[in-house]
């Protein structure tokens, strides 16, 4: 979108904003980051959507009628497919942000060993203090690391990790404009 | 040897058969074998001795009989009765009522019912009729006659013209026309050229080259020999697989004694035609069946397929040009020869001619071995031949062309066997093994089983065929748990697809066909196997 | 024609005319064309095995496909290098690779210089439909300077095909068949005690991904140098003649 057309667009719509939310799941955040990165764009963002639900605002339950959301990061754990299918019934367009999110990326290493094994040489083969694995007040983990449209529609993809600022700004900015991003020049897997 | 050493060699064999009162044929292809049909050769053996009538009852263990099911089987000449599930008790029985005068009637064969009436042997006419270990047999039969007269009285070409004129098209599956190839490789200047025996016989249900080669040997290195006169060659392979033990034994054997009654070697019947065969083994591989992954492998190399072109015929052995046949193709030939390409000719359809041997197996009456002509439908196959299913099931479809192939359902049973109404049924002639399939199965299970043997056989040369497998297979595996979606259906198509354009060789390329038939024939299968939210859950499942 | 006369073919390439030698492919002609048609296991210098299934085109005309590395075109045919359904066919190809082995390109020593990964940015792959394998892989670090991890092979045959033609030694070669093929060094041994292994380090330079990789080099920092490869091969030739 151009800055003419978002001028516009903040003009004619300042009544509908769009819903905006964000979240992560399996991940380290970065996306996050690289959203922040944005800078002062964030500015002009927020005339356009609302922040309705994110790790960066206080909002403690995911709401209804959603817009769009970025999900940053894998399926995990259970908790993670539990929310992601919540997040799924009450958003419009579903973005999978970030590598994780798309290909489980660095959640995933731990899938050829199983969960098993993982947990034995995280937490018992390693030199500390209390040797055993967590079980108490923690979501139990999948048996396998998975993309996010293993088990829900995504919409959008955004690959990279993170995806640079930029390639946010202008995935935004289209997806505002009722278009599909185009991302495959601005981004890949890894970048 | 000469034809005339030829001929005055089967007229003593036929003498001395004359002497006999009787003879007790027992088949000891693999299939009886199994049952310890060799034992009841050695006991009526030493029932024989014993009663010191070695000079009146011959004993005989011969190839496959055809009627597996019923195995162990015995025969007895020249009454021409056949007795089921032996053992070697039972056999001196029957031993002891032919002595009698009584010939045992219980357990008996009725020889007249469709399974034999309706066969038409040709391939198979000597299969349990002579001792596939004596040569002198063969001969007695008018082996090796055809040899002779190709390569005595007939140029290369007219032999080419013979087989061309014949209609014979390759009995590995795909059905390229034998003469063709034949005159390619002819054509293909070279001082060293190679004739290739396809004996890598991989399809799950098949034993045709397997019963072929383990009853008539000499057949098949008959039929070699004289493709390679007609294209030039002077050394043969016969590529067997290793899981074969008793072929490759028969064949080891039968080379021996045609090199040394001078049938195959050097300066054959006095002519300038040396013709040397040795056996490879191959190590199990399903795409070593594959022509050029075949010769990789003869060459000791890795068991991958090569890119055509080069065709063999131009490039093939050690880059010369190589004539790549398969058993069933090979044992056609001395017929051809001896009775004209004409005479096959009259035989089968309009495209398909001469007769085909098929391995029945799955959920029918009749296990066996048969041959039949090119035409005949699936129907008569199944319910004359077959005897029909068994346990009172109903028929649900017939796997044809194994893994490369697909099934054929009911409504298509009036269907002519032949390479192109196959075809276009979404399913394939093969190299002729037929598994039928009843009510009690499940279709997906069965594209799965193939997917399965598909995947475990695929090379990894080529990534469609190589990881496409594997998605298929796991694909397949979410149907039968009944949690796949709607995507995973268009998946499945588009994989499918995808492998059958770009796959490296005939394997990934035909390895979709048993989805594909099903999802033709048995979509609703599928389709109640879908899970009707969008949701999928997570594919841990697998 | 006399034997001295070379045989030129004309066709066409996506509606361009070109022509060829006999001995050229039709990727050769594309390239000289400036079209540029998709390859992951070709490379100049190495024989091409038309194994990857990347570069196939479509004759005009006909349905079929060939894989272009190796298909010499004939006379007055029309070749179709970026048809719809090639270019989904090649995505498909490219996701199955993603999905065959443990591919996370954000902590490859490749990253940014990996073929495979720019193979999907270029073909608009942007996730894998297809459900990861995720097999498991020991790591060989045996050898002094180099490593080899089959969490990032794509079994192009690359390094077998230079270790055996250029370099002459055949250190590599395959193990087992269908998904379970692994590269393997001498008879399957650890790399580091290979008693072929000549330490050249061109198996390193062809791999397309991070599969081979020289050891101390961190994310991103593995750039593959190529530019030896045709030189080497130009040079060979014309000490022949």
């Amino acid at each position: 979108m151009t800055s003419e057309e978002m001028s516009e667009k903040k003009a004619t719509h300042k009544q509908e904003k769009l819903r905006l939310a964000t979240i992560w799941l399996d991940g380290c955040s970065g996306c996050h980051m690289s959203f922040l990165d944005i800078d002062e764009r964030l500015i002009e963002l927020s005339e356009l959507v609302e922040m309705v639900f994110s790790p960066l605002v206080d909002v403690k339950v995911f709401p209804e009628d959603v817009d769009i959301t970025l999900v940053e990061g894998a399926l995990g754990t259970e908790e993670d497919l539990h929310k992601l299918k919540k997040i799924r019934a009450r958003t419009k367009t579903l973005v999978a942000f970030g590598d994780c999110a798309i290909t489980a990326n660095i959640p995933s290493m731990r899938n050829p060993f199983g969960v098993e094994e993982t947990l034995k040489a995280v937490y018992l083969d390693k030199e500390a203090l209390n040797l055993q694995i967590p079980v108490e007040s923690v979501p139990p983990l999948l048996p396998r690391a998975l993309p996010l449209h293993n088990c829900v529609k995504v919409d959008v993809f955004i690959p990279g990790c993170p995806p640079s600022a930029d390639t946010i700004f202008f995935a935004l900015s289209e997806l505002i404009a009722g278009r599909t991003p185009n991302l495959m020049d601005k981004t890949r897997f890894g970048a | 040897m000469t034809n005339e050493e030829l001929i005055a060699l089967a007229a003593q064999e036929a003498e001395d058969a004359k002497k006999y009162r009787y003879c007790l044929d027992i088949c000891t292809g693999t299939g009886c074998m199994s049952s310890c049909s060799d034992a009841i050769a050695t006991a009526i053996e030493a029932e024989v001795r014993e009663r010191g009538l070695q000079n009146e009852i011959k004993v005989k263990q011969v190839g496959c009989m055809g009627l597996c099911a019923s195995g162990p089987i015995l025969s007895v000449q020249p009454l021409g009765l056949l007795y089921r599930e032996m053992t070697p008790e039972e056999g001196v029985a029957v031993l002891v009522s032919l002595l009698d005068e009584k010939p045992q009637v219980e357990k008996r064969i009725d020889t007249l019912q469709p399974f034999f009436s309706r066969q038409e042997r040709n391939v198979l006419e000597n299969t349990g009729v002579i001792d596939p270990e004596r040569v002198n047999d063969y001969i007695a039969v008018g082996g090796y006659t055809a040899l002779i007269k190709a390569i005595t009285e007939m140029t290369s070409a007219e032999v080419v013209q013979e087989v061309l004129h014949s209609g014979l098209r390759g009995r590995g599956g795909a059905g390229y026309p034998t003469g063709l190839k034949w005159s390619t490789v002819a054509k293909v200047p070279g001082e060293l050229k190679y004739v290739v025996c396809n004996a890598d016989e991989g399809d799950p249900g098949a034993f045709m080259d397997r019963s072929v080669l383990e009853s008539d040997p000499h057949r098949v290195l008959e039929g070699m020999a004289i493709a390679a006169f007609a294209v030039g060659a002077s050394q043969g392979y016969v590529y067997v697989r290793a899981e074969y033990p008793l072929a490759i034994k028969r064949v080891k054997s039968a080379i021996k004694a045609a090199e040394k009654m001078g049938l195959i070697g050097q300066a054959i019947c006095g002519t300038p035609f040396n013709f040397r065969v040795e056996v490879r083994l191959g190590a199990g591989a399903f795409v070593c069946g594959e022509e050029t992954a075949l010769l990789n492998s003869i060459e000791g190399n890795r068991g991958m397929p090569r890119l055509r072109p080069p065709y063999p015929a131009q490039s093939g052995l050690f880059g010369k040009p190589t004539l790549v046949n398969n058993v069933e193709t090979f044992a056609n030939i001395p017929g051809i020869i001896n009775n004209g390409g004409a005479w096959f000719a009259r035989i089968g359809t309009e495209k398909s001619k001469g007769t085909k041997v098929f391995a029945l197996t799955g959920k029918i009456t009749n296990t066996g071995l048969i041959e039949v002509p090119m035409g005949i439908t699936l129907r008569e196959i199944i319910y004359d031949i077959g005897g029909g299913i068994p346990n009172g099931r109903k028929f649900k479809a017939v796997q044809t062309g194994g893994p490369s192939g697909g099934c054929i359902p009911a409504e298509h049973l009036d269907t002519p066997v032949d390479y192109e109404s196959l075809k276009n049924l979404g399913s394939m002639m093969g190299s002729g093994g037929m598994v039928v399939i009843d009510d009690s199965s499940n279709m997906i299970d069965m594209a799965r089983f193939f997917m399965e043997f598909s995947m475990e056989e695929s090379c990894g040369k080529c990534a469609p065929c190589r990881v496409g497998t594997v998605q298929l297979y796991n694909l397949l595996g979410k149907f039968q748990a009944g949690i796949a979606t709607e995507e995973d259906l268009t998946t499945l198509e588009e994989l499918c697809d995808l492998m059958r354009n770009t796959s490296l060789c005939g394997l990934g390329q035909a390895a979709p066909n048993p989805i594909l038939s099903t999802l033709r024939y048995f979509r609703h299968e599928y389709l109640e196997k879908i899970q009707p939210s969008v949701a999928a859950p997570p594919e841990e499942a697998l | 024609m006399s034997p001295t006369t070379p045989l030129i073919k004309t066709f066409t390439i996506d509606g361009k005319p070109v022509s060829a030698t006999e001995d050229e492919t039709i990727l050769d002609v594309a390239r000289q064309n400036g079209i540029d048609i998709p390859t992951l296991c070709n490379l100049e210098g190495l024989t091409p095995t038309g194994q990857c299934r990347l570069c196939m085109v479509e004759i005009g005309g006909t349905n079929r496909m060939v894989p272009s590395c190796v298909a010499k075109p004939d006379e007055g045919m029309e070749i179709v290098t970026d048809s719809e359904r090639l270019l989904k066919y090649r995505r498909m190809i490219v996701e199955l690779l993603f999905s065959e082995r443990n591919h996370i390109c954000a902590v490859c020593v490749t990253n940014g210089h990996c073929e495979l990964q720019a193979m999907a940015q270029r073909l608009g792959v942007d996730h894998i439909r297809y459900g990861y394998l995720h097999p498991r892989f020991r790591l060989d670090g045996s050898h002094p300077r180099y490593e080899v991890d089959h969490n990032r092979c794509i079994l192009c045959g690359r390094c077998v095909r230079v270790c055996d033609e250029i370099e002459g030694a055949h250190t590599r070669d395959l193990r087992n068949r269908g998904i379970k093929t692994l590269v393997i060094t001498d008879f399957d041994g650890r790399w580091g005690e290979s008693a072929t292994c000549t330490n050249c380090g061109k198996c390193v330079h062809v791999c397309p991904t991070g599969a081979l990789a020289e050891k101390g080099k961190s994310v991103a920092e593995m750039a593959k140098q190529r530019h030896f490869l045709p030189y080497l091969v130009m040079r060979r030739k014309g000490l022949k003649k």
